[in-house]
């Protein structure tokens, strides 16, 4: 019954894994200032495609979305006067959504957390860290379902690595990142492991 | 984990993981769609050989909201009444394909006969055996005890908490009750300290050697320990025997057995300004709890009950949401 964190995509030897250790091996492709100037640039994107945050919900799935939800709405308050990040920002478990849980040894369920005015027909902006097969979004779009009717949903990530096994696209990408199978990419945030960075391991390399 | 026969099974890690998912799954239940797709595809046999009224129905709630389809097989009016054996009881049911195994019955170690006898490769959990364990009931207790007294404004549930310090009253039957056994095993796990209270002709031979203490008086206890938590256990009076008086071999007469070990309004003031009544049910008003007690503001009997469907949600997410290969 041992479990990990809730990991953005289902593939078992290319799923960014947190914590520390294999420090060594692998390449940053993202660093802190990239990491930030990517959200900020999502920020304004998802600003001017909604013209402005009136009825926006950052949705962030856990483990590594919800931070990433959270600062987004930080940034859209500082553009936008007025707007509480704490009543935008929240978070949504897709676990028990999964079609993949029976591939897996059981995993930690994560907290689903809206925004007290609730999803219906308000915009919907999933966010998550890595884009990798689409079947977490798929899940993610399945739990959204069942809690309410947004007007309607959009998909922030941090990093798009592609291989997708789904018709699933984001609507803002911090920064496509082409990779094969055999690597993994590794999304470490200072909220969940104390620092910022993104590497690419493995592969050949 | 791959079956819940006992309260013992569970390490305080992964006693802590189940209250936790609990926690989650009690989540989703202030939902308006409360269903989720989580275990799609897989059957729950409640293969009940005694009678039960929310245990089954909790334990076919919990299926239902997590989307497993749900057998319910009761001893009464099946063919055991023709002397089918536990053994091809089970086979039956394993061959209509079960994944998992919800089993009450009668017979002390029952459900580990079937999870390790190699009968049925199906998960098997134990919800209630004879006077031996019902682990699923342990839990919600702990779940329930664990959100009210460690429960924080930015931590309702408490989630990631044990129950260390915390002095929990476990008093009555004790000689024929599965849940004191139960109870007593994972609170103390949780590190909970435990007293039983009872009077010495229901302590069971061996209690001594159980991780907790034990008094033969009530209000001793509640003066001096001023427990956090009480639970009020049913007198199991239709395994007593006894007369048309209610006089039984274990007490003299149910009036007695209220005056000593009762909980009344008296007693309820006694008790701290934060401790919680719990009670497993079935309640016998008058003879263990006061209407009184029981209504409460500070007994939390109908919230074990809601408490009950999402741990045992937890339990079968826990057990089932795996590999299918590791359950063959």
């Amino acid at each position: 019954m041992s479990s990990g964190p809730a990991l953005p995509d289902a593939v078992p030897p290319a799923e960014p894994v947190g914590g520390s250790g294999g420090e060594a091996a692998g390449a940053e492709v993202l660093g802190q200032p990239e990491i930030a100037r990517a959200l900020t640039r999502i920020a304004h994107e998802v600003l001017e495609r909604n013209k402005g945050a009136a009825d926006l919900v950052l949705l962030g799935i856990p483990t590594r979305g919800l931070p990433l939800a959270q600062r987004l709405a930080a940034r859209l308050a500082e553009v936008e006067p007025g707007l509480d990040p704490t009543a935008v920002a929240g978070s949504l478990d897709v676990t028990m959504y999964r079609d993949d849980l029976h591939k897996h040894p059981t995993r930690a369920l994560g907290a689903t957390d809206l925004p007290a005015a609730g999803i219906d027909d308000r915009v919907v902006v999933l966010v998550d860290d890595v884009l990798f097969s689409g079947r977490t979004i798929r899940a993610a779009l399945d739990a959204l379902n069942d809690l309410g009717r947004p007007r309607a949903v959009q998909l922030a990530v941090l990093v798009d690595r592609g291989h997708r096994e789904l018709p699933i696209r984001a609507d803002y990408v911090g920064k496509n990142l082409p990779t094969s199978l055999a690597e993994k990419v590794r999304v470490r945030l200072v909220e969940t492991d104390g620092v910022d960075s993104v590497r690419i391991d493995g592969g050949a390399r | 984990m791959r079956h819940l026969l006992s309260a013992a099974d569970l390490d305080r890690t992964t006693a802590i993981e189940v209250l936790d998912a609990a926690a989650q799954m009690a989540a989703t239940q202030a939902r308006e769609i409360k269903k989720l797709p989580t275990l799609r595809g897989r059957t729950v046999v409640n293969l009940f050989f005694e009678d039960s009224t929310r245990t089954r129905i909790s334990f076919e709630t919990a299926a239902k909201r997590l989307s497993a389809d749900v057998i319910n097989f009761a001893a009464k009016g099946s063919s055991v009444s023709k002397g089918e054996s536990l053994k091809d009881t089970a086979q039956t049911l394993q061959a209509m394909g079960a994944d998992a195994v919800v089993i009450r019955h009668p017979a002390s170690g029952a459900p580990h006969r079937l999870a390790h006898s190699g009968w049925v490769g199906t998960s098997v959990v134990n919800a209630g055996d004879g006077t031996h364990q019902h682990p699923t009931q342990a839990l919600l207790d702990a779940y329930t005890i664990r959100r009210h007294l460690t429960g924080t404004t930015a931590n309702p549930d408490g989630v990631g908490n044990d129950l260390a310090g915390l002095r929990v009253a476990i008093v009555g039957d004790v000689l024929h009750s599965r849940v004191a056994r139960s109870n007593v095993q994972l609170l103390h796990t949780l590190g909970a300290e435990v007293t039983l209270v009872s009077p010495p002709t229901l302590v069971p031979v061996g209690a001594e050697a159980w991780p907790c203490s034990i008094s033969y008086h009530l209000d001793a206890v509640l003066a001096d320990q001023q427990p956090d938590a009480i639970m009020m256990l049913r007198v199991q009076r239709e395994r007593m025997g006894g007369d048309r008086t209610g006089a039984t071999g274990f007490f003299p007469s149910p009036l007695e057995y209220t005056r000593s070990f009762g909980l009344d309004s008296r007693r309820l003031r006694m008790l701290p300004d934060h401790a919680i009544v719990l009670h497993p049910g079935p309640m016998n008003r008058g003879l263990e709890i006061s209407a009184e007690a029981a209504d409460s503001p500070r007994a939390v009997i109908l919230e074990q009950v809601a408490n009950g469907v999402a741990v045992r949600m937890a339990v079968l997410y826990l057990l089932l949401a795996q590999e299918r290969e590791t359950l063959a």
